[in-house]
């Protein structure tokens, strides 16, 4: 069963990818689709059976890597963690899946979308079966070939493709201290297999070791190298800028990849090896500050973007935000719990976009919509609905998730904790104001699209909309329903030993204490949000125009997200192509071929020339030269002889 | 006792193909029918030949580290014999090389036109040779079959090359001669040294410290060049521009490995302390090599060129791997080897497809190839991951070994080759946005065709190997394990021997001086 719930997609990949042409677009759509639903009703049974059941699993497959005292098997592990990410990935593929049958219907190249998406569905499910660190780096460079790919898959876009690119090289930036993290496990541990390293974990506590001419200690090390690559997946500050660029694929890919699954692979990552995060107390300080300002400068951002699937990419990051935050104060589960529940709206959202993109005949700006309520209604309350359960509405899945974040960061004990509680709840505020304000500017006031387009909007068909209530529902439900096994009574029976806690790590009892004015902070932060986005779009839609004109340094620091991508080809891109030039140029064609080869030849053939010249012709020039070589050895053989 | 036997099958495997370019010499009648001929007469040869090196490696006995399948005749007086035999060190470069030269003769199939059957004799000569390189177990016989390779090579790039076919050629023999010349003084003085150019007996022979400096210098040099290591890399990326489509793979595929067998059938058991001496030099030129080479892969213009570059940055990695002298080290390098011969030779491959259409290896002439060419788009694709070292691909295997066997001997090493990830990344996913991607829009490629029946069954193998290695390399492992155990083994005893003879020295001389007071 297990396995199948991994290779199933793997199937429908190869049958859509190799004989897409002769199975035909429907039958692509089928495949894909069909055994995309099967491997979900799988693991809703796994989830049952593991995360309810309270048991662990393991597959083993085929040995994979094996030299010397390096073993590595492609073998799975099914344990609650594994199997809540299961769900995750497989339900939201599934509709996904069948919302694309919709939404690419006028698509030429369908059987190749199709086939993208499940290959990408396999790659997650690698990389949360994994029992070892170098298959979940199999999973999580597969997963990054499917992003490359899919963000690409419109590769007559120039802009696609370079946002295709950015996305896999920045990804690899990440990737580079995952290896090395990788490598200084097998380095101190010996193996690369989880249980083993993480029991050994504890013996290495205080140990340092020489890492580039320092003795550093090895636990923080290994948990900061391994948090680079978890930045670069999940978008976090600083190796952000790859995801609001992500935006180029369509629309289905970014519910799918670049919102529920794929870029939540690094709080997963976190979560798995809490066994050694919870050894440094540096490393989790660390990834609640990273997380908590990704929250905070993200949501800024997203105040200011105009294209409505921007908005929502950046709001992703700064949902990621919040997750890290709760990590590194140790509350892992609750982490885990708003990324389960994120899934679901967000996945929402973005369907629900896309959706309005659909009908606005591949419209992405904000500017150029409005007052589309009328025309999309089923398309509007869906959206409605992602948005309260986004900005934490009471009762919503983000209520429940998002403010435990926010809780449990008051709960904890240093400066950057309480940094975090700051950040976190401004972001709230923020993520309110621009949550509604999306809605505001794309289904409220006067329409600003032209005559043509808003003659041929219309209402999604039904196989874009079915998905779009089951997200909702999730939306709603997930976190009422959930709470009690995430992050309540339940909490350590449901996870038993697939979250590691230490000793001193009581933050999952301490958050249910907090006072009840910070507790109910962020529901208040909701509803100055909204009621601020009411008033600038709704009450008075000329406010924001001339606070833009007046704050203008402030609104293009933001418009322009901080200037990073600027600062990025500034100082890294730029000057790669010119030390690349100059060592091509320079360093190979001026010293190395210029003394080397060609200098040697252009030597021989100076040579040459001068042999050449001795060649005169004259016969007396001949004679002279014997003469002399004559009375040389004449010498030689005279001073021979005197011995 | 059957015609095949372990005792000969050496020597079939590397002659057989000269057997079939003597058949070819035989060839009469017009022109056209010769080449057909000669055309044919190659890939069955060839194909024949891969057929029956399956028989080594079926019959390879993995849980030894000693030569198999020897064969010893005398030759040239006692010292020097020809002898012959296959560790799981070497046996594994002969089963690739008798696996591309089919692939090199199907790629050639329609774009050598003019004296084919000279052409396919070159590359059936050069087949013999180099298996030689990889079977001979007599020091000089190694230096023919290495050295005799250059020729047919030289004559390959020279006759059937590009425009500037002749510098090119050139600066290959330069550059190779050069550490030619300071090998075959190694090799004398290796002789006199220990009077026998026997492999396995100057295996156990003890080359005094002083001398193992000199002789590693030597051999470096030849290997350095061969690898090629930066800063004798310079001729690879001409000779490949310059070279036709098969010259190039087994360039890449193969002669670039016989520099790394090198290290670890000479260096580094013979010269093991003069090997651990100069690790850091290794370490240093392979590091740059992979930052330096990666960086000029970004810059270039002309197709072949970027992957020629490429190659000298895998190859960083290789050396690397190799002078670590761990066990994944070691073994992350030899497949390393083997992975990039099969997948930079099927990326030259792809890159000869496209030039055999257009005649040009400008990047700037292509652009939204995937428009009309969709399998050509996927089989780039693969190889082009494959070369990112994406896991899954053999790519990674390799580069992903060495650098956790590197890390554990040195951190800032396998710290600054880390950064090649990125780089290699950067640099082949912009070439294939360049080339693939995008709208089709120049003229010249409106009518441009997809891969024909025979490329697809060229490539077809090289796609095979890339995936199947990459999620199961055991059987590389289990063929090299036991060898690279027993090479590093003795490397470590060796280099240990010496450290505590050198303690003793410096602690009999410390007593003699107290004596003395």
């Amino acid at each position: 069963m297990y396995s199948a719930i991994v290779f199933l997609p793997l199937v429908g990949f190869l049958t859509a990818g190799l004989f897409g042409r002769w199975i035909g677009v429907r039958g692509s759509q089928l495949v894909t689709s069909g055994l995309l639903v099967a491997s979900a009703a799988l693991s809703v049974a796994a989830f049952v059976n593991v995360a309810l059941g309270g048991v662990t699993e393991h597959v083993q497959i085929l040995t994979w890597i094996d030299s010397g005292s390096f073993e590595t098997d492609w073998r799975l592990r099914i344990d609650t963690l594994t199997s809540v990410m299961l769900v995750v990935v497989t339900s939201v593929s599934a509709l996904v899946h069948i919302y694309s049958i919709g939404y690419m219907s006028h698509d030429p190249q369908q059987p190749r979308f199709f086939a993208y998406l499940s290959l990408f569905t396999f790659a997650m499910l690698a990389l949360v079966t994994a029992d070892n660190f170098v298959q979940l780096f199999f999973g999580w460079e597969g997963v990054g070939l499917a992003s490359y790919l899919l963000i690409g898959f419109w590769y007559q876009k120039p802009s696609a493709n370079a946002a295709a690119i950015k996305a896999f090289v920045v990804n690899r930036v990440g990737d580079f201290g995952l290896i090395l993290g990788i490598a200084t496990i097998f380095l101190m541990v010996g193996s690369v297999e989880f249980d083993t390293v993480f029991k050994a974990i504890p013996g290495l506590a205080n140990k340092s070791f020489l890492f580039l001419g320092h003795e550093v200690p090895v636990v923080t090390t290994i948990c900061l190298l391994l948090f680079m690559g978890a930045m670069g997946k999940s978008a976090q500050f600083m190796l952000h800028t790859w995801l609001p660029d992500a935006m180029e694929g369509p629309t289905p890919v970014s519910a799918l990849i670049h919102a529920a699954t794929m870029v939540t692979a690094g709080v997963f990552l976190v979560a798995r090896c809490s066994p050694i995060f919870e050894y440094s107390e540096t490393a989790l300080t660390v990834v609640t500050f990273i997380g908590a300002t990704t929250a905070f400068f993200a949501a800024t951002i997203g105040l200011v973007q105009n294209d409505i699937k921007r908005v929502i990419a950046y709001s992703t990051c700064s949902q990621l935000g919040y997750m890290f935050a709760a990590l590194g104060v140790g509350a892992y589960e609750v982490a885990m719990f708003h990324l389960f529940t994120h899934a679901f709206f967000k996945a929402l959202l973005f369907l629900g976009s896309g959706s309005v993109i659909h009908a606005m005949d591949g419209e992405q700006d904000m500017r150029k919509m409005g007052g589309l309520y009328k025309l999309v209604p089923a398309t509007y309350a869906m959206m409605l609905i992602g948005t309260l359960a986004l900005t934490g509405f009471p009762l919503t899945a983000g209520y429940f998730s998002k403010d435990a974040i926010i809780e449990a960061t008051f709960a904890g004990h240093n400066p950057v904790h309480m940094y975090a509680f700051g950040m976190t709840v401004f972001a709230a505020f923020l993520t309110s104001f621009y949550s509604w304000r999306l809605v505001f500017m794309t289904f409220h006031g006067t329409s600003r699209a032209d005559h043509h387009t808003l003659e041929h909007a219309h209402e999604s068909p039904l196989v874009m909309l079915v998905p779009l209530i089951v997200l909702a529902i999730g939306a709603l439900g997930a976190g009422i329903v959930f709470k009690h096994y995430f992050i309540g009574e339940g909490h350590e029976a449901f996870w038993l030993e697939a979250i590691y806690r230490g000793t001193s790590n009581h933050i999952m009892h301490a958050m249910h204490e907090v006072p009840e004015w910070a507790a109910n902070l962020p529901t208040v932060m909701m509803a100055l949000g909204f009621g601020l986005s009411w008033y600038f779009y709704i009450a008075r839609p000329d406010l924001p125009v001339e606070l833009a004109r007046t704050q203008a340094p402030l609104y293009k620091f933001l418009l322009n997200k901080w200037y990073f991508d600027e600062l990025y080809d500034w100082i890294l891109v730029k000057p790669a192509f010119w030390i690349g030039r100059t060592f091509w140029k320079f360093g190979d064609g001026r010293i190395i071929d210029g003394i080397g080869p060609d200098g040697v030849a252009a030597r021989v053939i100076d040579v040459t020339r001068g042999v050449v010249r001795l060649q005169t012709g004259y016969v007396y020039h001949y004679a002279f030269a014997m003469l002399l070589g004559v009375a040389a050895l004449a010498t030689y053989f005279m001073l021979g002889g005197v011995h | 006792m059957s015609m095949i036997n372990d005792g000969n099958i050496l020597s079939l495997v590397t002659f057989l193909p000269v057997v079939g370019a003597l058949l070819i010499l035989l060839f009469r009648g017009d022109e056209a029918t010769v080449a057909r001929n000669a055309r044919y007469a190659a890939l069955w040869t060839t194909l024949a030949t891969f057929v029956l090196s399956l028989y080594i490696w079926w019959n390879f006995d993995a849980s030894t580290a000693s030569f198999q399948f020897v064969q010893k005749v005398d030759w040239l007086g006692g010292a020097i014999s020809y002898h012959m035999g296959v560790d799981g060190i070497s046996v594994l470069f002969v089963i690739l090389t008798t696996f591309l030269m089919p692939a090199c003769i199907l790629a050639s199939w329609n774009s050598i036109t003019t004296r084919v059957r000279e052409y396919m004799i070159a590359f059936l000569i050069l087949e013999t040779l180099m298996i030689g390189v990889f079977c001979a177990l007599d020091l000089v016989l190694f230096y023919l079959f290495f050295e005799g390779g250059l020729i047919p090579m030289f004559l390959i790039i020279g006759v059937w090359g590009g425009k500037r076919r002749i510098y090119a050629s050139f600066k290959f023999f330069l550059y190779t001669l050069l550490g030619s010349v300071l090998m075959l003084l190694a090799i004398m003085a290796m002789y006199w040294d220990a009077g026998t150019t026997d492999i396995p007996a100057l295996l156990a022979h003890d080359f005094s410290s002083s001398m193992q400096t000199w002789l590693w210098l030597a051999f470096f040099a030849s290997f350095a060049v061969k690898m090629p290591m930066w800063p004798v890399h310079t001729w690879l990326p001409d000779a490949h521009v310059e070279a036709p489509t098969a010259g190039s793979v087994i360039l890449a595929g193969i002669m670039l490995k016989m520099g790394g067998y090198g290290f670890l059938r000479f260096s580094l058991p013979m010269f093991p302390v003069a090997s651990a001496d100069f690790a850091p030099l290794i370490f240093a030129l392979s590091v740059i090599a992979v930052v330096y080479t990666s960086l000029v892969a970004l810059v270039q213009e002309d197709i072949k060129k970027l992957i020629a570059y490429s190659s000298i940055a895998h190859m960083g990695f290789v050396t690397m791997g190799i002078f670590a002298a761990t066990q994944q080290g070691v073994q992350g390098g030899i497949f390393q080897m083997l992975s990039h011969g099969w997948v930079s030779g099927a990326l030259f491959l792809c890159v000869g497809v496209i030039y055999d259409r257009l005649h040009t290896r400008e990047i700037a002439a292509y652009g939204g190839l995937v428009n009309r060419m969709p399998l050509y788009a996927v089989a780039f694709m693969i190889f082009t991951m494959a070369n990112v070292g994406l896991p899954g691909t053999s790519g990674f295997v390799g580069e992903f070994l060495t650098l956790v066997g590197t890390f554990k001997v040195n951190t800032w090493v396998a710290f600054i080759a880390s950064t090649g990830v990125i780089l290699s990344a950067a640099y082949a996913l912009f070439l294939y946005r360049r080339v693939i991607f995008g709208a089709l829009e120049k003229d010249t490629l409106k009518n441009i065709l997809d891969l024909n029946m025979r490329e697809v069954v060229t490539l077809a193998p090289l796609i095979a190997a890339t995936i199947f290695f990459g999620v199961y390399p055991s059987p590389v492992f289990n063929v090299t394990s036991v060898s690279v155990e027993h090479l590093i083994a003795n490397y470590t005893a060796a280099v240990e021997a010496h450290r505590v003879a050198e303690a003793g020295r410096t602690a009999l001389d410390a007593l003699h001086l107290i004596a003395t007071r």
